[in-house]
Order: structure tokens, then sequence, then C-alpha cells
């Protein structure tokens, strides 16, 4: 069942603050994971793989290194939810 | 055989079955607490182990450590962390070149926990929801690489593996990067995190755990004619060993001399001890030849005493064989009565506790003694706390492991 955007981005906050400790008020849809939230490769992939569980949708290896922005990963899993 | 560098102690941490903290830790030795606890009723069940308690952590890190470093450390280097950071912050945490600070932190098992916690998650959910961090968390060097990380040391970061021997070989290692001119500030210790089923079944398996299951906190009991095996335990214990003329330059509070450390290698058995002591008595003699001291120098000794039937017996033979009639002299203590036995922490907790003890000038008594073994002829320090002499004074702690690795430390006052 798809989830609106403000649901989703609270979802992946929460996720992001577990695995990194940033203030979920920090996850704006405009910051980059890697160039604002400082979020390294090997951090991303547990958000990516906790997001999965979480949402209920596949995120493929490939499309991780499209997903530059909070808002990208927002629109990917809500269209995915679609 | 002497050594141009002095090297001293100038802070101390430690997180135990016992205390959350070095002197916590000091004071419940001389309260005479054990650290004995019952394993997780989910575990008995779920496996029906023989033996059913352990000398668990006192405090859980996640009261002190962030969230986001408890989910990304094994409890190995979180427990390290822990005592890293104490240790830092009693040495006033010393203005020095990143270049010139290391670190050497040992453990004898590394990130067990994250290992079978992790081929867990493999068998239920498939390889896609092992964690990232996997393989950093669950490697030996763990947690040494994450002190270094956060203390920002760059002279090296080390991790001395041999088996419960690795905690004292560290600090050993540390003084010779001193002296090697390599470093002038080491933050070293030993860590261990590994009360999980499989190591306490393997433990048991080779009948090297006590099986007193009725009444746990008398299970350590080294020395006594009724022991029947060691009681693990987990935790850390880390020192800041400095060059003296750096300690001096800057001010510092030093507890202790760390005078010499002697090494050696049994090559008889990957297991059992060299019943006469031949090896662990070379370790023991090269301490008092390379610290320059006369075995009557030696006033006390924090022994390795697991409480096992054979360990205890050869450990008490090399005493005696490397040190004859001075034996009589030495006060001896056996503190895995209280704390359980540490494993690659063991020797970096006794030896916290050895600098304690020359500091202090006390020694804690050992527990659980109501009757020494006839064929254990030491000075064992038992019902009362035995306080040192004043003037110069020298401490010896003995470690071994199996693969039969001896390392024994001399303490001198300063």
């Amino acid at each position: 069942m798809a989830q609106s955007d403000t649901e989703i981005l609270a979802g992946l906050a929460e996720i992001v603050n577990e695995e990194t400790g940033l203030d979920p008020a920090e996850v704006q849809p405009e910051k980059s994971f890697t160039d604002d939230l400082d979020i390294d490769s090997l951090s991303m992939m547990t958000i990516v793989v906790n997001a999965e569980e979480k949402f209920g949708v596949r995120i493929p290896d490939d499309e991780v290194k499209n997903l530059n922005t909070v808002g990208d990963a927002v629109t990917y899993i809500k269209n995915a939810q679609g | 055989m002497s050594n141009d560098r002095r090297i001293v102690v100038t802070g101390l941490g430690a997180t135990t079955p016992i205390g959350a903290t070095a002197t916590a830790t000091w004071e419940a030795l001389l309260a005479g607490e054990s650290g004995a606890r019952s394993l997780p009723q989910e575990w008995l069940d779920q496996y029906e182990l023989p033996v059913t308690f352990a000398a668990t952590i006192k405090q859980d890190p996640s009261e002190v450590l962030a969230r986001v470093e408890t989910r990304r450390m094994d409890p190995s280097a979180q427990y390290a962390m822990i005592a890293a950071r104490e240790a830092w912050a009693d040495a006033g945490k010393p203005d020095i070149e990143p270049e010139r600070l290391a670190v050497a932190i040992g453990s004898g098992i590394g990130g067990v926990h994250t290992l079978l916690d992790q081929y867990d998650v493999l068998k239920e959910k498939g390889p896609r929801r092992i964690y990232p961090l996997t393989v950093p968390m669950l490697m030996p060097n763990t947690a040494s690489g994450n002190v270094s990380l956060d203390l920002g040391a760059r002279a090296g970061a080390h991790t001395l593996v041999s088996a419960c021997a690795s905690g004292a070989e560290s600090m050993g290692y540390a003084a010779e990067m001193i002296r090697a001119g390599r470093a002038d500030v080491v933050v070293a210790g030993g860590t261990e995190a590994a009360i999980h089923p499989l190591p306490v079944a393997g433990f048991a398996a080779m009948q090297a755990l006590s099986k007193r299951n009725d009444d746990p906190t008398r299970a350590s009991r080294p020395y006594d004619v009724n022991r029947d095996g060691f009681l693990l335990g987990e935790g850390a214990a880390v020192i800041v060993v400095e060059a003296y003329e750096h300690a001096k330059a800057r001010g510092a509070t030093i507890y202790a001399e760390l005078a010499s450390v002697g090494m050696s290698a049994d090559a008889h058995h990957i297991t059992a001890p060299e019943p006469e002591g031949a090896g662990a008595s070379r370790a023991m003699v090269e301490a008092v030849e390379r610290a320059d001291l006369a075995a009557s120098d030696v006033k006390h000794i924090n022994a390795h005493a697991t409480s096992t039937p054979v360990g205890d017996i050869a450990e008490a033979n090399a005493i005696r064989r490397a040190f004859g009639n001075a034996v009589d002299g030495m006060a001896v203590t056996a503190t895995k009565s209280m704390t359980g036995h540490l494993l690659g922490a063991a020797g970096a907790l006794e030896g916290v506790l050895t600098i304690l003890s020359v500091h202090h000038r006390l020694i804690p008594a050992t527990i659980n003694l109501d009757e020494q073994d006839p064929q254990i002829t030491l000075d064992v320090v038992t019902g009362e706390h035995r306080t040192l002499p004043d003037g110069d004074i020298a401490a010896l702690n003995n470690s071994f492991g199996f693969g039969g690795h001896n390392v024994a430390m001399m303490i001198k006052s300063v």
C-alpha cells in the first residue's frame, strides 16, 4: 500500500538516525546523502536494506547510485510501492 | 640488560564484571565481590548448556556509548572504547602529535558476537540482510582500529592475539614501541566479549569451565583444593603508557613504572601448560632481569591463577622454579576469584590491578579459598587484604594463553 511522501520521509529519517545518529530533522528532501549528510557507502547500503524492509519494496544495487538526495529515495520508494 | 627509556603508566580504564570503571572494579575487589551471574534463560532453554553462569559485564555499554556506536561496533570494540576513553581522560588527555600516539589493544577471540549473530541472519534472512559493517566488526583488530580512530592515534594501531595473554602482551608491545622510538604515548590493553553459547559450549567441551552451577559466586576458587575450572568473564582494561620524560614534562600523575615485560613460548602442547613451568619461569626471570631487579625486590605477584586444577599447579611450580626461596617473600593474589577470567582482557585487567596494588600498596585478598591445595606452596593473600611495604617495590603480573604463550609484566613503584 502506498504511503504519503511525509510518511516515507519520516520513516527514512528514522532509519538514517538509527544508523548514523543524525538528527531526524536534518533528513530533508533536498539534502544529498553524501555531500550534506556525510553518509558513506556502507551506511547507505544499510539504510537501503532497512528501507526495503520497512517500506516493503526492492531497491536494486544498481539503483542505489541514482539516489543522490533524500527526495530521490522518497520518490523511488513511493513509485515502487505504487 | 637494562633499557634506556623508562616507561610509566599515567592513565587507567576498565569495564568489567564487577565495575563500570577501573576505580569501581578496584573497590569491588576490596569488597570481595564476585562477578558471576546466570546466563540468559533463553540460551539455557535452547541449548541445555552444561555451564549456566558467567561473569557478564556489570554496565551495559549502551549506558555510556551513543546508540550509533553500539550499533556499529562489536561488543568487544565497545568495551575497549569505554576503557580507552576512561584511561585517556584519566591521563589528562595528553596534548600530543597524532604521529607520536599509538594504540595496542589485543583480544583473544575478536568479534565473535557479530560473526555468530550475522551467521544467524544469513541462515534466516539471506545474504542481502547481512549488515554491511559485518567484516570490520568481526575482525580481531576491530577494537584497536576503532580506538585509534576515536583518539586520532597515527603512530600505529596494533592487535596482539595470544589467547589469554593478549592484553598483557599488548602492554608489553606498547612499552617496546616507546623504547624503539616509534611513539611517545601508547593506549594499550585488552578486550573480550565472548559470552555467547558457542564459546561457552566450546570451553565446557574442553572441561575448562567450572560446573558449580548451584553456587556461581563460589565457582572461581583459584588454589582451593576443590577448584574445578574457570569462570568465563568479559570486559576490557586499558592503560596509557608513556615515556617517563614525556609524562614529567607535561606534569602527569604517574601511577607506576612499567619496568619490563618477559615473554616466552612453551612449544609443549596447544592448551596444556608445561607441567614443570619451564617456559613460564623463563618469562618471569626475563622480566626480573630486564627490569634490573633481584628476585627479592618482587614483593607481590598477581597470578594468572584461573582456578583450573592443572593450570594453578603449573603456574605455582613455574613461580618457584623462577625465584626459588625468594618466593616466600612474595604475596600472591588471584583476582580472577572475583572478576572471572576475561580471556584476552585478563592480562590487561590484572595489569591494571597490579598497578593499583603498587600505587595503593595494597593487595586484595583472594576469595573462595577455603582450603589451599597442599601442592601449592605459595603465600596466597586470603581473608584480610595485605599491605605492601614502603620504599621501592616491584610486583609481577603473569598471563598465559592457549598456544603456549607466557607473558610476565613487572610493575615498579615510582
